[in-house]
Parts: C-alpha cells; structure tokens; sequence
C-alpha cells in the first residue's frame, strides 16, 4: 500500500540524516522496512488525534533549552548502581561499576556485536509484536538506528537498583537509545530512570521477564520545559511473573509514553501507572497504554493521574485487550485529571475490548477542579489557599505513587513533587 | 471577644437574604448558644464568620477581639483565633489526618510567627489529646475523615479544636448524628476546653447537647434575626413548647 506523499516525504526527510548502523543488520533492515511502510505519523492519524507527532516528525530536533536550575539528583540516598548518558550517549567516567548490581550489564553496541545471543534474539522481537493491531512508527525508527543503550541480564535476585540517568547539556542533541532486559525464571531487578535526556528523546525498552521473575521500574522524567520526548516500554511478561511500571513528568513541551505489555502466561501480574504535573500551553503529555492479556487469571492496572493547569493538555489513550480464552482476567483502568483552572484540557480514550466471557474488567476516566469544600476545610483550619491547593494537588496524585513497590523510591518522588509545587508561583 | 453588630447576609447565587440583622456578643470565657428552627439562619451565620465563599455581607460587622473578622481570608479569621467545628466534615482522600493536623497547627504558628513544631513534639501533644477523645492511632493514619463514622468525624473536630487551641470556638450542630454515648465525649472534649478566657458559640436545634454543654447565655433565631435572649431557662422552654410560641410572642 504506497503511503499518502505527505508521510512519505516527511518519513524521508527524518531518515536522511541517519545511516543504519552495522550490528543486527537482519533486525535494522526489518525495522527500516517498517517505518517505511507505515510512514511516520500525522495527527489525522487516529492514534494521534489527541497528541500532534509534528515535533517528533520534523528532520532535526526541536531547539530546547536546557533547564537553569537544575533538580538535586533523585534518589541518593537509595544504593543504586548509576549508569550514565550525556544527551543520550554513554559516560563512563560518570558512571559506577555496572559489577555492583549484581546482573549482567553490556552495553547495546557491545551486545549486539559480540555473540550474545539473548540480546540479539530479543532485539526489536517485542517492538515487531507490538506494531499490531497498531502502527508504533517511532519504535521501529528506533530499532533500525539505535546505537546507544543497554543489554541488561538478571539471572537472580538483583543486589541493586540500576538508574539510567539521562544527563542532557546540549540544545540541540536527538539521540535514540534502544535496552533490553532479561528476567530469568524467577529472576529480580529494579530499573529507575532519571532525567529528559536530550532535546528530543527516542527509547524504547524492551523488556522479557520470565517465568516467576518480577521486574520493578520507576521513572522521572524530570522537570525540563522545552524537551521532546518519545518513549516506548514492550514487555513480555510470563506466568507467574509480575511487572511494575511507573512514571512521572512535570512539564516538557512534548512527552509521549507508550507502553505495550502483553501477558502470555498464567497467574501474571502487570501494572503501569504515571504522574503528570503540567503547567502552561507548551505542556503536551500523553500516555498510550495496550495491554494485552492472553493467558489465564492474570491482573492488570492501570492508574493514571494528571494535574493541568495554565492551558497544559494531557492525553490517555488506554487500552485492555482479553483474548479469547484468557478467563479469569482482572483488568483495571484509570485515568483521572485534576484541572485548576479553566484553559487546561484532558483527553482520554478508554478502552476495553474482551473475547473472554468470565473476566472482571473496569475502566473509568474523570475530569475535575479542585474541590473547594476540601480546601474551604483546610483554609478554615489555618492552612493557606496556596498551601492547601498543593496539598490536595499531592493527595490527588498519590493513588498513582502508591502503585510504586517500594516505599524509598515513592517518598523521594512525592517530596521532589512536593518541593515543585512549594516553589511554584502562585496562580 | 467576638462582636457581630447589625450582620446582614444575602446568599450570592439567589439573591436571597438570609441574616437581616445579626447582633450578638460572646464575652470570654463564656458559653453562648444559638438554638433556632431549620432555616433561621444559623448555619449561615457560622459560615460566614469563618469565610466560607458563596455569601454576601450586605450591612453591620463581625470583629474578633476587635479585628474585623469580614476582611480577612478563611485561613487569617483561624490564625486569628476562630474555629468552626463542622456540621458536616469534609473527607480528604489522600491526606493523612496526622498531616492534616501538623499541616494546620504549623501553619497558624507560622502566621503567628511562632517557631513550627518539631515532629516528635506535635506527637507528643497529638497522641495525649486523642487519647482523650478516645481517637485511636488508625484514626490519626487514615486519610482524614473517609471512612469515619458520623461520631469519629465530630470527635476528629474537636481534636482539631484541642490542637489548635482558638480563642473562639463555633460548633454547628454538633450533636447531630450523634448517639447519647458519643454526644457525651465530644461534650466532655468541649468542656475540657473551657475556661481560659475561650469563648464559644454553641449552634442546635435541641436542647440535650446543652445538658451537657452548659451555656451562659441562650439566643433564639427566627428568620436571620436573633429574637430573644436569655439563660440556660431558655433552652428549656424551647424543649417543651417548641419554638412557635415564642418566635409567635416576638414577632
């Protein structure tokens, strides 16, 4: 089917300043193909009607300006093993001895040209899964040029944590990173990641957890006005398994995080939820969420929560899907949107599609101000507008950070959100 | 200590006038209430000596130890000293009372320009006052006022009292959804604050809370007017002829 000449010119453009890198040139091709086929999106797409894919679209990275003040580090306090990235590329004077955290860490260029072959069967294998029933352009873009990144291996219960953190100095920088992650039967890790990382940023993680393995992320995309950001998150997850996701932004010209989970085997849990605090027109966050469930009595959850205000827009786009077969599924979804004022706008898109007949599946999705019997409650008690604004912004939002397993984690992501609205001008 | 002179009130949306001339002073240290029947004016008249939106004051004043009450926001009338205990309190999903309660007292502190409590202080002083009103620890962890029975949320409004310590206490209607056995806690919570110059406005419809909370003077609302004034006597008469004689003798 020939692509409209507008998306093929543009899917054109965006790829001329590329060339396909050496390794996996089989998996390369395959996804170059791809993007080829679908073209790259334009909002009259029906998966980008809420969110226009312009400035992900445009040749070069949109101009952005790295933030003047700069947040304290997340998490210090937490005994991680830090794996750093400048505008997307690896820094190893930065960066801790990966040994530390108890998993086998290469980096993707090392991986993919060495014969590993985990990191080369998985690599785009999930990205490829996940294009259906739904075109995922930026993923596969992804795949075929990505050079930077991790191959991540957990053969037991991880020591430490491993945090991404992506450092970002340059105005201009469009780096694409592409991690795979192993969990074996039974295996345990934990991967946070921290800060915007670059003007534009591409990544996509994908993520094979297997039988009995639990695999636990917790992300911060960081406070960073002016950055683009393109994410991608496909798990596969096996019986028994569980995986956690969790995601929290604060303003950014452009954000948009898919994530595609697909349940294969029995008795597996899957969760993912996010945070977003937007303040201001130039605020675009957008969640895309399938999850597909195709094995018996598994749960998911998803919990989203957006606090807008200042013309922000926030989009959700979530989807369960029950295959035939997959009974006993217990399917949950949320997304809900605090507005404190009158020019913000939330769009949200639930879905359920279900082909299993003895399931339990519930979505629900809500728009709303302040409630201002709450806050006349808490002014009344001495407890100042402003004050007691960001109170109820916080109480709003932690249904979201309570699906974060672990408490450190979670506290430290409620004061930085905490410590943001403190510092916020009042409206 | 709190003075109302000539307090007209409209309600914003409907253009209604609710108060039509409110005067009514609360010395310190001493109990007034305020009985009428539904629709007198009563609720109205503790809403806005405490702030709350949705009310237009139309004529007269309300002062605070002469400090004119009107002006100010919600948060400045409690920094001030004023407290409203809650006919109905509000739920906050998502807030711990713990926090709510620290939230409060320092920032009527800070207003005040006292020094915050340290964590382990507050504690301290939460702990001994909840015992009191036999608040348990689950009752200080639990987001504030969700799940609560009708009887925890009016003693979780006098733990706020106690906590906070204001020099003027408005409580409205109290005692509703309260059962004997809880009317007498929160009574003796209230009690236990007497004294010490507070003064305190007491708002019912029945006279039993005063069995326990036992007033100086007693005010009977009619039609945002308060029509007569009295002792404790008052109340009683209430209790046995209603309110039709006397708002009928007034009027």
């Amino acid at each position: 089917m020939a692509l409209p000449k507008v998306k093929a010119d543009a899917t054109e453009a965006r790829l001329a300043g590329l060339t396909l890198p050496d390794t996996v040139p089989d998996a390369r091709q395959a996804a170059l193909a791809r993007v080829s086929a679908m073209g790259l999106p334009h909002n009259r797409d029906e998966y980008w009607r809420f969110t226009n894919p312009r400035r992900l679209v445009q040749a070069d990275a949109p101009h952005a300006k790295v933030p003047a003040v700069q947040d304290a580090p997340l998490w210090d306090d937490v005994d991680r093993v830090k794996i750093v990235f400048v505008d997307g590329v690896f820094d190893a004077d930065r960066s801790d001895d990966p040994e530390a955290a108890g998993l086998e860490i290469m980096q993707l260029s090392d991986a993919l040209s060495t014969d590993i072959s985990w990191a080369k069967d998985l690599y785009g294998t999930l990205e490829t899964r996940g294009q259906k029933p739904v075109d995922r352009p930026f993923a596969a873009l992804n795949t075929a040029m990505a050079t930077e990144g991790l191959a991540i291996r957990a053969t037991a219960k991880a020591a430490k944590p491993v945090n991404l953190i992506y450092d970002r100095e340059s105005e201009d920088a469009d780096p694409l990173l592409h991690t795979l992650i192993k969990v074996d039967a039974g295996a345990e890790m934990t991967l946070l990641e921290t800060g915007a990382g670059g003007a534009r940023f591409s990544s996509v993680i994908e993520i094979d957890v297997g039988e009995g393995g639990t695999f636990h992320h917790v992300r911060d995309q960081g406070r960073d006005h002016e950055r683009t950001v393109v994410t991608h998150c496909f798990a596969q997850v096996a019986s028994d398994a569980t995986f956690k996701s969790f995601t929290l932004s604060v303003n950014g010209a452009l954000a948009r995080n898919e994530c595609i989970i697909d349940i294969r085997g029995d008795d597996a849990t899957a969760h993912v939820a996010g945070a977003c605090v937007g303040d201001g027109k130039d605020f675009h966050h957008d969640d895309t969420i399938f999850v597909t469930h195709d094995a018996v009595n598994c749960e998911s959850r998803q919990v989203f929560k957006k606090v807008l205000r200042n013309g922000a827009t926030g989009v959700f786009q979530g989807k369960i899907l029950v295959k035939d077969g997959a009974q006993k599924t217990d399917g949950y979804q949320i997304s809900q949107s605090l507005m404190l004022d009158d020019d913000s706008q939330f769009l949200a898109k639930p879905e359920l599609e279900i082909y299993a007949d003895d399931v339990a599946c519930s979505h629900g999705s809500t728009s709303g101000a302040i409630d201002e019997t709450a806050l006349f409650y808490l002014q009344s008690r001495g407890v100042p507008r402003k004050q007691a604004t960001d109170l109820l912004t916080l109480a709003f939002l932690a249904e979201s950070l309570q699906e974060i397993e672990d408490d450190t984690l979670a506290e430290a992501l409620r004061d930085r959100l905490a410590g943001w609205l403190e510092r916020h001008a009042t409206v | 200590m709190l003075e109302i002179k000539g307090l007209k009130v409209d309600l914003e949306e409907e253009d209604k006038s609710i108060l039509k001339g409110v005067d009514l002073t609360v010395e310190p240290g001493k109990v007034h209430a305020i009985m009428g029947p539904n629709g007198s004016g009563k609720s109205t008249l503790s809403y806005v000596l405490s702030g709350k939106d949705g009310y237009t004051v139309t004529g007269g004043t309300a002062t605070l130890d002469g400090v004119d009450l009107l002006d100010m926001e919600p948060e400045e009338r409690a920094a001030a000293g004023l407290f409203l205990a809650f006919q109905y309190p509000v739920e906050i999903p998502g807030v711990g009372n713990m926090t709510f309660l620290r939230t409060a007292v320092n920032a009527q502190r800070k207003a005040r320009g006292q020094d915050e409590l340290s964590a382990g202080d507050f504690l301290k002083v939460v702990r001994e006052k909840a015992k009191a009103l036999q608040i348990d620890a689950d009752m200080l962890k639990r987001p504030v006022n969700v799940g609560f029975s009708g009887g925890e949320k009016k003693r979780n409004e006098i733990l706020q009292m106690a906590m906070l310590e204001p020099k003027m206490c408005i409580l409205d209607e109290t005692d509703s959804g309260l059962d004997v056995d809880a009317m007498k806690l929160v009574a003796d919570g209230v009690n236990a604050l007497r004294g010490e110059g507070r003064g305190f406005l007491v708002i019912t419809h029945y006279q039993r809370l005063l069995d326990h909370i036992k007033p100086d003077v007693v005010h009977i609302m009619s039609d945002g007017r308060i029509i007569k004034s009295g002792g404790p006597e008052l109340a009683l008469e209430v209790e046995h002829n209603g309110y039709t004689d006397i708002v009928a003798e007034e009027a």
